[in-house]
């Protein structure tokens, strides 16, 4: 796998990323030792989805590959759960671009 | 060196992995005859049923001849049966032309002209039947790993695709354009925010232009119909299974390309190279029509990478189907046939990759796949959507 994997059950992908990927479904309180700090989970992960490793406020860029994926949607705190709910894509999004009054719509 | 394979070279030199005899349909109202007819001659026909209307607009019309005309050109044709109602846009002559110029053994058949459903079975049974003779005839030979054209392709993308299969099979791509091959894949949506990794690796300026172009076009249409991608893309499984965005998927869907140079973008159903490195096309995120794209446009074999599970095949074309998860693994294992989900036991991207190439070489020397021996076969002709048209339009 290209990344590095915690415990056997996270894999952070690139140094760059502010998530990891469980590879594993993993319970809620689950800790992971990432570089010195203890990351919790705040709720359970199933495996392929992902959680938060550094805090996140609203609108920050979510890194995962070392690239962008989205933006946080609101505060996320490390451990947890990041998914549609609390990250939005910012690409081929024609409701923005109606909303802006479709200018370039 | 380069492996090898055997396989069967037709007269314009390109090399098949199969020696089917097509019964290609010019419309959806020709579709359940050139079915009914391949059922009844058996193997080795195949049927390409699909969809296309019997009256097309014109950027339709061509696309689903261009489509058409590739399947029945693809070297893993030894010879091919056009069905036609009768009314249709597309002339069954003229394509059976477009499909003679290779070499191999055409007929046509009118369903009208020849008097109904009950006489085209009839005599459509007793062309094939010619036709498997003529067809018949090729002998496998000893042909190079350059002269394959692998078309890769993924459909129930989840978290493992971008960590295990794509990555994976991306290797074994790697691996065949390092022997003199060709590699490509396609759906442009799922290019949208991975774009500029891709465009790094093209191998002018051209090509760099005209990659960004593709995917700015795709993306707009989105934002002329004034919605997001985010209900479809990605899809509603792709997102249990733990992708969250557009960006994410297309980061993970990019690795089965693998890592060499981009040498050139095609557009749909168009000629890929022999011997021409990665090569991508543009197409819808269709997976279907998708790969019908590439196998029109001379892939002889495909990879298909799944997360959540597939079953596909194509008639034409050996699809390999490789999954990165393990559940997927475990429960559906008689329509895979590389097991990828090994990455997270340890096994190495480069280890699997090389079993993905180890599996495409046995595939072209005649090994069956899940969906061969299953006789899954899909097949469908990607429609030109009515905005697209109007573009076509106001450029014509």
């Amino acid at each position: 796998m290209k990344g590095r994997v915690f415990d056997e059950a996270a894999l952070v992908m690139s140094e760059r990323d502010n998530v990891a990927t469980a590879v594993d479904d993993l319970d809620e309180g689950r800790e992971f030792d990432v570089d010195g700090s203890t990351v919790r989970l705040a709720e359970a992960v199933p495996f392929g989805h992902k959680f938060a490793l550094a805090p996140l406020d609203a609108g920050d860029e979510v890194y995962k590959y070392g690239e962008v994926i989205g933006r946080a949607m609101a505060a996320i705190e490390p451990g947890e759960w990041v998914h549609t709910h609390n990250c939005e894509s910012t690409r081929g999004r024609g409701d923005l671009a109606a909303a802006e009054g479709g200018a370039d719509a | 060196m380069a492996p090898t394979f055997t396989g069967y070279r037709r007269a314009d030199g390109r090399v098949g992995v199969r020696n089917h005899v097509a019964v290609i349909p010019t419309s959806v109202a020709a579709s359940s005859v050139a079915d009914a007819i391949a059922s009844a001659a058996g193997s080795p026909a195949r049927a390409t049923p699909h969809q296309m209307g019997t009256s097309q607009p014109r950027p339709a019309r061509e696309q689903t001849e261009r489509v058409l005309a590739g399947v029945g050109r693809n070297p893993n044709v030894g010879a091919a049966l056009v069905v036609e109602l009768g009314t249709e846009d597309v002339d069954a002559e003229s394509l059976a032309d477009e499909i003679a110029e290779t070499g191999k053994a055409v007929e046509t058949l009118s369903i009208r002209e020849v008097g109904g459903t009950r006489a085209a079975l009839a005599r459509g049974e007793e062309l094939v039947a010619d036709l498997a003779d003529e067809a018949g005839r090729a002998r496998r030979e000893e042909a190079d790993a350059s002269e394959l054209v692998f078309g890769v392709e993924c459909g129930g993308s989840d978290a493992t695709s971008g960590i295990a299969a794509n990555p994976a099979v991306g290797n074994a791509c790697d691996r065949l354009i390092d022997d003199g091959g060709t590699a490509s894949f396609s759906e442009t949506p799922e290019f949208i925010g991975a774009e500029h990794i891709l465009a790094e690796r093209c191998v002018d300026d051209g090509v760099r232009e005209r990659l960004l172009d593709r995917v700015s076009t795709r993306e707009s249409m989105a934002e002329l119909m004034g919605v997001d991608l985010r209900g479809a893309q990605p899809t509603p499984g792709n997102q249990e299974g733990g992708l969250t965005t557009i960006e994410e998927k297309s980061l993970g869907a990019i690795s089965k390309g693998g890592t060499r140079p981009v040498r050139g973008i095609v557009d749909y159903a168009e000629q890929l190279p022999v011997g021409g490195g990665l090569v991508l096309m543009d197409t819808p995120g269709y997976d279907v029509e998708s790969v019908v794209g590439k196998v029109a446009g001379g892939a002889q074999i495909v990879a298909f990478t799944t997360g959540r599970g597939s079953t596909t095949g194509n008639p034409i074309a050996p699809v390999i189907k490789v999954t990165g998860n393990p559940k997927t693994w475990a429960r559906m294992a008689n329509n895979v046939d590389v097991n990828a989900s090994t990455v997270f036991g340890g096994e190495s991207i480069a280890a699997v990759g090389e079993r993905v190439y180890e599996a495409l070489l046995a595939v072209a020397d005649g090994r069956r796949t899940e969906a061969e021996r299953r006789r899954l076969e899909e097949f469908a002709v990607n429609e030109i959507q009515p905005n697209e048209l109007a573009d076509a339009g106001a450029d014509a």
